[in-house]
C-alpha cells in the first residue's frame, strides 16, 4: 500500500520476522492505526486510576447534562458520566472481543487441522458444515445464536466465538493441506510423530500469520458485533456499560434528538477503535505477505 | 447450459435442507417446551389434548423424526403459530414482512452498486489524486462504521435537524397510500443501507480496475488510438466488473444484516424487525420461518449470480 518498501536484499538480518515488522512499520495506515489504538487502550485500562466518576455512580445534581468542565462527556438520564461509562464500555467491549476471538481462533484452527489430517471423511463432513455456516447471513447466524444463548457477558461472548470460526478453518485446512505434502512433514511423520506433535511443532509455527491476522481483524469485526447485539438490546444488558448498549439508548427519540452526545461519543469511540484496528489488521496482512514488496 | 442450472439449483436446495436441520437443532438446544409453537395460545388445550397433540406431532419421538414430522408440516405450508402474537399462523406473517424488507435492500443495493461502481472506476482511474485519497479515506470509514450507527447518524441529521426526512415508518399512518410518500419514507434508509455496500463494491472495483488496466489488451486498445473513455469503459470495466458481480452476490448477507440494523432504527415494517422482536421474546417458530425464509433468499441471490456470471463472461464454460 504506502510506498516506500524496504529493501529486503541486506537490510534484514535476522529473517522473516524483522522484515514483516520493517514492513508493518513502513505502512503509513498502519502506523496510525497503532497511535489511535494505544492511547485508547491505555485509557480503558487506567481510567479507573485518574477519573474521578464511577461508570455506575449517580450525580443527582447532572441530569442529562451537556459536556462540561466536570463531566467532560456530560451526563446520562440518571446522572451516570458518559465518560467514564465511555471508557467502562470499552473494557467490556474489548474484553468481549478479546475472549470471543480467542475461543473462536482456537476452535478455527482445530477444525482446519483436523479437517487437513482427519482424512476423507472428516473433511468432508466438516467442510460442508462450514460452507453451511457461511451461507446463513451473518448477523441472522448471530440472532438465532442470541435468541438461544440469551443475553449477558458470557452468552455474548460465545455467540460470538461460534459465529467466527468458519473463515479461518477453511485458511487453516488449505495451509496445512498445503504443508502435509511438505518433505519436513512427511519426515517428521515417517519418523512416528503423533498428530499433536505434527499440529503443534509444524502446523501451528507455519499457520501463525494467518492466525494473527484473523484475530486481529476479528477483533474490530467482534466489537462490531457486539455493538450490534447489545444495540439491539441482545448482548450486554444495562446497567452494564458497553458501547453498544450505550448506543442503544438512542433509539429512545427523546435522546436521539435532545441529548446526542450520549449516543454520539460511544459511536464515535466504536468507529475510530475498529477503525484502526483494521489500520493494523491490514498492516499485518501486508506485512506478512512477501509479495507485497513487489507492489 | 440447462444440466449446469439443474445441479446449481439442487446444490441451492440441499443447502435449504441442510440450513433447516441446523436450525432445527439449534433451536431444539434452546431452553422451553416445543409444544408450545403448535398450540393456538387464545385456545388453551387441556392436558390430555396436550399429551395427544404431542404424540400426534411426534414431540415424544427421537429428534430425526421430529425434523421429518417438522420439514412434512412445513413443506405443506404449516410453520407452527406464532407465541408472542396471540396464535397467528408464521408463514403469512413472515412472508408479510418480505415485501417491505426486498424494497429497503434492493433500493439499497442499486444505489450502491452504482455509487460504488461510479466512484470505484473514478478511483482506479485517477489513481492516487487527491480525489481518490478522499474516497478510499470514506470507503475505510464506510466499512467500519456500523449499519445502526450510520443509520442513527442519518436519523438525527437528516430527520431531526434539517427536517428534510420522515422519522421512520414506511408509509404515513392515516393517510392513503401514495407512491411519493412511501418513497418519501424509503429514500433515507436505502440511501443509509447503501453506504457501506457502496464502500466495499468501490474499493473492490478500484483495485479490480487497477489490474485490468495493466493488461496487454488495454495497452493495444490504446495503441490502436482508442479514445481513453472508451478504453475505460468498454474494454476495462466490462473486464473489471466480473469480480465485483461475484462480491455483490456472495456478500448479500452483508447487506441482509445491514437491512435489519436499519429497520430497528427506522421501524421499517420487515423481516429485520420481525425477526429482532421474535429474538427478543424467543419465538421460536418465527424465528425458525424467517431464519429459512432468508437463506432461501440468500442462496436463490447466490444462484442467480452465478448464472448471470456465466452469461457476462464467456470465459466460463458451463456445458462441458
Amino acid at each position: 500500500m504506502s510506498a516506500t518498501a524496504p529493501n529486503d536484499v541486506g537490510m534484514a538480518p535476522s529473517g522473516s520476522m524483522m522484515r514483516a515488522t520493517l514492513r508493518f512499520l513502513s505502512n503509513r495506515a498502519a502506523v496510525m492505526g497503532l497511535v489511535i489504538f494505544l492511547p485508547i487502550l491505555l485509557a480503558i485500562c487506567t481510567y479507573s486510576l485518574w477519573w474521578p466518576y464511577g461508570p455506575n455512580a449517580i450525580d443527582l445534581s447532572a441530569l442529562n447534562q451537556g459536556p462540561s468542565m466536570t463531566h467532560w462527556l456530560g451526563s446520562d438520564g440518571v446522572g451516570r458520566d458518559v465518560f467514564a461509562r465511555l471508557l467502562q464500555g470499552g473494557r467490556t467491549s474489548l474484553t468481549v472481543a478479546v475472549v470471543s476471538v480467542v475461543i473462536s481462533t482456537a476452535l478455527g484452527f482445530l477444525v482446519g487441522a483436523l479437517a487437513a489430517f482427519g482424512g476423507r471423511f472428516v473433511d468432508g463432513t466438516l467442510m460442508r458444515l462450514v460452507d453451511l455456516a457461511m451461507t446463513l447471513p451473518p448477523v441472522i447466524f448471530l440472532l438465532v445464536l442470541a435468541s438461544i444463548a440469551g443475553t449477558g457477558l458470557f452468552p455474548t461472548i460465545m455467540v460470538i466465538a461460534l459465529l467466527s470460526w468458519p473463515v479461518l478453518s477453511r485458511m487453516v485446512r488449505a495451509r496445512l493441506m498445503e504443508l502435509r505434502e511438505r518433505d519436513f512433514v512427511v519426515a517428521a511423520r515417517g519418523m512416528g510423530a503423533g498428530i499433536r506433535h505434527l499440529l503443534l511443532r509444524h502446523g501451528l509455527p507455519n499457520c501463525m500469520d494467518i492466525i494473527v491476522v484473523f484475530a486481529t481483524l476479528q477483533i474490530a469485526n467482534a466489537v462490531l458485533l457486539e455493538a450490534g447485539l447489545s444495540f439491539l438490546g441482545l448482548g450486554i444488558p444495562p446497567p452494564e456499560a458497553s458501547w453498544g448498549n450505550m448506543l442503544n439508548s438512542a433509539r429512545s427519540s427523546v435522546v436521539l434528538e435532545q441529548y446526542p452526545w450520549q449516543w454520539m461519543f460511544p459511536g464515535a469511540a466504536l468507529v475510530l477503535t475498529v477503525l484502526a484496528i483494521n489500520f493494523i489488521g491490514d498492516g499485518l496482512r501486508d506485512a506478512f505477505d512477501p509479495r507485497s514488496d513487489l507492489n | 447450459m440447462l444440466t449446469y442450472m439443474f445441479r446449481r439449483l439442487a446444490v441451492g436446495l440441499a443447502m435449504l435442507l441442510a440450513l433447516s436441520v441446523l436450525v432445527f437443532i439449534l433451536l431444539r438446544l434452546a431452553p422451553g417446551d416445543p409444544v408450545a409453537a403448535y398450540i393456538n395460545p387464545s385456545a388453551p388445550l387441556s392436558p390430555q389434548a396436550l399429551a395427544e397433540l404431542r404424540a400426534r406431532l411426534g414431540l415424544d419421538q427421537p429428534l430425526p423424526v421430529q425434523y421429518l414430522a417438522w420439514l412434512r408440516a412445513a413443506l405443506s405450508g404449516n410453520f407452527g403459530y406464532s407465541i408472542q402474537r396471540g396464535g397467528v399462523p408464521v408463514l403469512p406473517l413472515v412472508l408479510g414482512r418480505v415485501g417491505p424488507t426486498a424494497l429497503l435492500m434492493g433500493t439499497g443495493l442499486v444505489i450502491a452498486t452504482v455509487a460504488g461502481i461510479a466512484t470505484g472506476i473514478v478511483s482506479a482511474v485517477r489513481r492516487n489524486s487527491s480525489l481518490d485519497v478522499a474516497l478510499s479515506a470514506v470507503a475505510s470509514l464506510g466499512i467500519s462504521s456500523p449499519a445502526f450507527l450510520t443509520a442513527l447518524l442519518g436519523l438525527y441529521l437528516f430527520a431531526v435537524k434539517f427536517h428534510v426526512a420522515p422519522a421512520g415508518g414506511m408509509l404515513t399512518p392515516g393517510v392513503p397510500f401514495s407512491l411519493t410518500d412511501l418513497l418519501a419514507h424509503l429514500i433515507l434508509p436505502a440511501c443509509l443501507l447503501s453506504l457501506g455496500y457502496a464502500a466495499m463494491i468501490m474499493r473492490y472495483m478500484r483495485s479490480s480496475l487497477l489490474e485490468v488496466l495493466n493488461q496487454d489488451y488495454v495497452r493495444t486498445a490504446r495503441a490502436k488510438g482508442v479514445r481513453e473513455v472508451w478504453v475505460i469503459l468498454k474494454h476495462a470495466t466490462r473486464n473489471a466488473l466480473l469480480p465485483v458481480i461475484t462480491l455483490i452476490g456472495s456478500t448479500i448477507g452483508v447487506a441482509v444484516g445491514g437491512a435489519i440494523f436499519l429497520e430497528s432504527v427506522f421501524n421499517w415494517p420487515g423481516m429485520g424487525l420481525l425477526l429482532v422482536d421474535a429474538v427478543s421474546s424467543r419465538d421460536y417458530p418465527v424465528i425458525m420461518c424467517a431464519t429459512l425464509i432468508t437463506g432461501a433468499g440468500v442462496i436463490l441471490v447466490n444462484l442467480l449470480t452465478d448464472l448471470l456470471y456465466a452469461v457476462i463472461d464467456p470465459r466460463i464454460q458451463v456445458s462441458k
